[in-house]
């Protein structure tokens, strides 16, 4: 590199040797500081960083990422294969392309070796998304996408127009070509101007149109502050994802030039042809002095003569036999040599291309031409990407040597280059008919021709066809340093391996050979892979294909999809109408769906263990409450409710009294357990069913199917009241004195007050409802009051039990204390291969009722098997383990080790912790036959050990139910 | 992301919906009188259809109720949405991609499950 920086300078900046005097579209009138790779060095507003750095001479980026060999700057914007860098300041961030880094002041930048590194601390900025609904979406705004826009924005349609550059114009910008005689950017102005001045089209630049999907459905990235480093506003959206859906889309997304393989054609300062004169034309950079141009086709031509112009020394390697007619004038008066006939065979040099091997293609001793740059154009691919992202098949085109839209889609149109028109008049042309058949196909009124408003340009020049080259075979036959993938180090000799192995698909291939994996996704290499692919095995390019473009386009960074979906913003956080005050006494929180719920409340120096014990202990010597406002309640309303209710559980619910609480399980038409449950009847035709906390959507859901697809006849009303209850436990010995204190107007005796039943009752004209409900064995009472007046209730309900120490408990003693009465939770003891039967609740499955849902299934053979597994106790006979959940019971006898795999297995710990009534550890688990098995000990492993545990019956604490009245 | 067609509610994006199924499977008048055989036929299985279905759909994330659509599980083009109640239209000749295979249809659609009728 530092040989170049050694030349002359140029009169334009001393301090940029390559940066021409004048020309480009960069602002010269202020410079901009930057280092990369520890220098420090100059460009200006309008650069991207690899065009600054070619202004400097600099080539090479990075070294490669298995071989470790220099790799430079490929082309001039998103399908160059090479120049990955990561940015440092003014934050990190990795695997981004130099020729598409917008130049800041400040920017700190080094190469990367193929893979990058995450910073390590947060990203502080700021990601969002925006809907956009338009009627046209026209992907790219060079002249074929400018014109179709401004066709159908003329018309009255809704346009939304994206392009991925900083500034509309795609090749005119880098191009010398001009329009109605004036150059052809300022007829991009001009077509800016006039789009913005009409109503309904959003223009989008910096945005990347990188997925289409269904119906219309896009998806975009726009860069908003990236180009304008650590300046940017932070109260700005760094990235924006925008979500278009758009009646018809408009894919002008441009042509990638194609490379020819040949030996050692990785060197910096290889370069695709097109891209050398984007460079000059655009930021007023030579990409080098002197130039070998190697090409297969016409367009090369105009890079050779316009870069002869601008004063590098340029020589022509035409593969072709003849040099096209149409430029032998140019080349002439400028004593542009042209070679035809001839091949680049290899490269000399190591840190820069110092020259190229030039040979004729038939064979004969290659001659090196020193040179600082080597062009390469094989012709070119039309960007078909998001064509094919929307299905569209792809022909190859032997003319043009590339894949080519095949078919007309129904709401999605290619035009321009992307279509493989790849002239200027061409693409002026398609562009605005594509937007007239848009706009009728929109159904807008018709847009009348009016040929002389159509801007002219000069005729193309006359063209050849091109010639078709995948691959300069290696002089001595050595194809491991042909590079196909530069980036990913992979070459012809690697597709040589794939084939030999037997591989004939170019899915396959790229997947052995990691051709097309990188972050350009093989916009440069997937052709050629095909090509040489199919001289392989002897198939034409038709019959290989491509591999499938999938989206991304373009890399897009997960912070940027995800947006403000993240930290607190990721998923709602349900929280009830207490939460702040188990926030003040201290609650450890446990996430219960989308629900935050106490999980216990320690005491200073308390472990979860420890409080969990004491607060268990509390409940069933004295009183304890627990928020209970999470679980689901649905009122069900109308004159069938109690038909479609006993279509639903397994036992009958039409018979309860109003007045009157009953327990219940739902399956499924499987008879598996869905949920399980309490239903308050309220009224003749109203009822509460309560559901689990996890399973109240769930069970909505589940009653509206039935009610909507199967009996639509019944008359009933479903509706979600969870949030507008509050719940509250009042739980243990002591909860009468609780309850009867704060209410009383109830009379709570057992007599007056039974079991399983409600009452409504006022606090100061309040309304509360209150249940003897139990999920603990312990005398209860559920005080059910609206979410609004919830936190005085709570209130009041704690004041009044401080003489016998209220204990608020949350969801693991609530867990415990249901566990040892062996009440199953619905999603952790089940699984959904267990019937109400396997739980031990035959006396919750109606025998009376003709069907409900399950009840079929229950005389299923298979559910009538005695090995089926049963809800049991265990108790670990050592009186101190507590068995894991999850733990397996092992057939092993008792006194025998574990044998070898595989060990037959019994079934498995649902629930398992310690008991502070009963003084050491118990579990549930569900054992093969385990009913049966009640009194055998079985063993589990457990951290390397067999431990025995007795199985019991699941109903640990107080079998009798002495403890429910109090 | 593909538009679905709610018969209630017009176009809304798919992860407003959720789906059911196969279709015009009804659940069996009597099923006490039911083989564990055709039991089984109504529980698990389902046409594994090559081309038109007719499906029920959910609009959870809308008006949240149930309609049924006619639907190519190859190309997942909608060819018809109706509500629960109505019945099951003609095949409808798709358009666009994947629509080869959608002529194989109707008999698929209504041949099984139905013992319990
Ligand atoms: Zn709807």
């Amino acid at each position: 590199m530092s040989a170049t920086l050694d030349r002359p300078e140029r009169a334009g900046d001393p301090q940029a040797p390559f940066r021409t005097a004048d020309g480009g579209r960069v602002d010269r009138s202020r410079t901009l500081t930057f280092t990369f790779g520890g220098r420090s060095l100059t460009g200006h507003p309008g650069d991207t960083l690899a065009s600054a750095l070619l202004s400097h001479g600099v080539h090479q980026v990075a070294t490669s990422v298995k071989l470790g060999r220099p790799r430079g700057i490929g082309a001039a914007w998103a399908e160059d294969p090479t120049s990955l860098v990561q940015v440092e300041e003014p934050f990190p961030e990795p695997m981004l392309l130099a020729s598409t880094i917008e130049l800041y002041d400040g920017l700190v930048a080094d190469g990367l070796p193929g893979q990058g590194r995450l910073a390590d601390l947060p990203d502080s900025a700021r990601y969002d998304a925006r809907h956009l609904h338009v009627d046209l979406l026209v992907v790219g705004a060079g002249p074929a996408g400018l014109s179709a826009a401004l066709v159908a924005a003329r018309a009255g349609a809704r346009v939304a127009l994206v392009d991925e550059q900083a500034e509309a114009g795609g090749a005119l910008l880098g191009g010398t070509d001009t329009i109605d005689g004036r150059p052809g950017t300022a007829w991009v102005e001009a077509a800016v101007a006039e789009l913005a001045a009409l109503p309904d089209v959003m223009h989008l630049q910096r945005t990347t149109v990188f997925g289409v999907y269904d119906d219309g459905f896009a998806l975009a990235v726009e860069r908003r502050t990236d180009h304008l480093g650590g300046a940017a506003p932070q109260h700005l959206s760094r990235q924006r994802v925008w979500r278009v859906r758009a009646r018809r889309t408009v894919v002008a997304t441009g042509a990638h030039e194609r490379p020819v393989v040949f030996t050692d054609n990785d060197r910096p300062g290889t370069m695709l042809a097109g891209s050398a004169r984007t460079y000059l034309h655009r930021y007023g950079v030579l990409a080098g002095e002197r130039a070998v141009v190697f090409t297969t086709n016409d367009s090369a031509y105009q890079v050779a003569v316009e870069l002869a112009d601008a004063g590098v020394d340029v020589t022509v390697v035409e593969t072709r036999e003849r040099a096209p007619v149409a430029w032998s004038a140019a080349c002439g008066a400028r004593g542009l040599p042209v070679r035809t006939g001839s091949v680049v065979t290899g490269t000399e040099g190591v840190e820069r291309v110092t020259a190229a091997l030039v040979a004729p293609r038939g064979g004969g001793a290659p001659e090196a031409l020193p040179c600082d740059l080597l062009l390469v154009s094989g012709g070119w691919n039309p960007a078909v990407h998001l064509y094919s992202q929307a299905r569209g098949r792809l022909r190859f085109d032997a003319v043009l040597g590339a894949f080519l839209p095949a078919e007309q889609l129904p709401d999605l149109d290619v035009v321009g280059s992307a279509a493989g028109t790849l002239d200027l008049e061409g693409c002026l042309f398609t562009g605005r008919e594509t937007g007239r058949a848009a706009v009728a196909a929109l159904g807008l009124p018709e847009v009348p021709r009016t040929p002389q408003a159509d801007p002219t340009v000069d005729p193309p020049p006359p063209a050849s066809d091109p010639d078709l080259l995948w691959v300069v075979p290696a002089v001595d036959g050595d194809a491991s340093r042909q590079f196909v993938d530069v980036q990913r180090d992979a070459t012809v000799a690697d597709v040589q391996r794939a084939v030999g192995a037997g591989l004939r698909s170019p899915e396959h291939v790229k997947r052995y050979t990691t051709i097309g994996t990188a972050h350009d996704q093989g916009k440069t290499s997937g052709v050629v892979m095909s090509g040489i692919l199919g001289e392989l095995i002897g198939a034409g390019p038709q019959d290989v294909g491509t591999t499938t473009f999938r989206p991304p386009y373009t890399p897009v960074a997960f912070a940027t999809l995800a947006g403000r979906d993240r930290g607190a913003m990721f998923d709602p956080e349900r929280t009830t109408a207490l939460h702040d005050w188990h926030l003040a006494h201290g609650a450890v929180w446990e996430d219960v769906g989308q629900w935050k719920r106490p999980r216990h409340y320690p005491a200073p120096g308390e472990d979860m263990e420890a409080a969990v014990l004491r607060e268990c202990a509390a409940v069933r010597s004295g009183v304890g409450i627990l928020d209970g406002s999470t679980l689901g309640k649905i009122d069900v309303q109308g004159p069938d409710a109690g038909v479609l209710l006993d279509r639903l559980y397994t036992n009958l619910m039409s018979s309860l009294k109003v007045g009157r609480v009953r327990y219940g399980v739902m399956c499924g038409v499987d008879g598996m357990v869905l949920d399980d449950g309490v239903v308050l009847r309220l009224a003749e035709d109203r009822w509460m069913v309560m559901t689990t906390t996890g399973g109240a959507a769930k069970v909505l859901d589940w009653m509206e199917e039935w009610l909507q697809t199967e009996w639509p006849d019944l008359r009933v009303h479903l509706a979600s009241v969870t949030e507008q209850w509050a719940a509250f436990p009042v739980v243990g010995p002591r909860s009468r004195d609780v309850v009867g204190a704060v209410f009383p107007g109830v009379d709570v005796s057992a007599e007056a007050f039974e079991f399983m039943t409600w009452q409504d009752t006022q606090l100061e004209g309040v309304p509360v409802r209150l249940a003897r409900i139990s999920f603990s064995g312990e005398l209860a009472w559920e005080v059910h009051v609206s979410s609004w007046h919830a936190e005085e209730v709570w209130h009041r309900l704690v004041a009044a039990g401080q003489e016998h120490g209220i204990t608020p408990y949350g969801t693991e003693t609530m867990h415990v204390l249901r566990a040892e009465k062996g009440y199953p939770i619905i999603g952790q003891d089940t699984d959904g291969t267990v019937t109400p039967q396997d739980l031990g609740m035959d006396w919750v499955v109606s025998k009376k009722k003709a069907d409900f849902v399950g009840k079929r299934s229950f005389a299923r053979a298979d559910n009538q098997r005695p090995d089926r597994k049963h809800l049991v106790g265990l108790l670990p006979t050592d009186g101190e383990t507590v068995l894991p959940e999850g733990s397996q019971v092992v057939d092993v006898p008792l006194g025998e080790d574990l044998p070898a795999p595989p060990v037959p297995m019994l079934g498995h710990v649902t629930s398992s912790y310690r008991s502070a009534f009963l003084g050491r550890p118990f579990a549930l688990a569900m054992l093969q036959g385990g009913r049966e098995r009640v009194g055998e000990v079985v063993q589990l492993p457990v951290g390397g050990r067999l431990v025995a545990a007795e199985v019991t019956g699941p109903v640990l604490v107080d079998p009798e139910g002495a403890r429910r009245d109090g | 992301m593909q538009l679905i067609e709610c018969p209630w509610c017009g176009p809304r994006e798919e992860v407003e919906f959720s789906y059911g199924g196969q279709a015009h499977v009804p659940y069996p008048e009597s099923p006490a009188e039911l083989d564990d055989e055709q039991w089984a036929h109504y529980v698990f299985f389902r046409d594994n259809t090559r081309g038109t279905l007719a499906e029920r759909w959910n609009h959870g994330a809308g008006c949240r109720r149930w309609f049924n659509a006619m639907r190519d599980t190859v190309s997942y083009r909608f060819s018809a949405v109706y509500r629960t109640a109505e019945p099951m239209p003609a095949s409808v000749p798709l358009t666009g991609a994947g629509s080869s295979s959608a002529s194989a249809t109707t008999s698929t659609t209504t041949s099984t499950t139905t013992t319990g009728r």
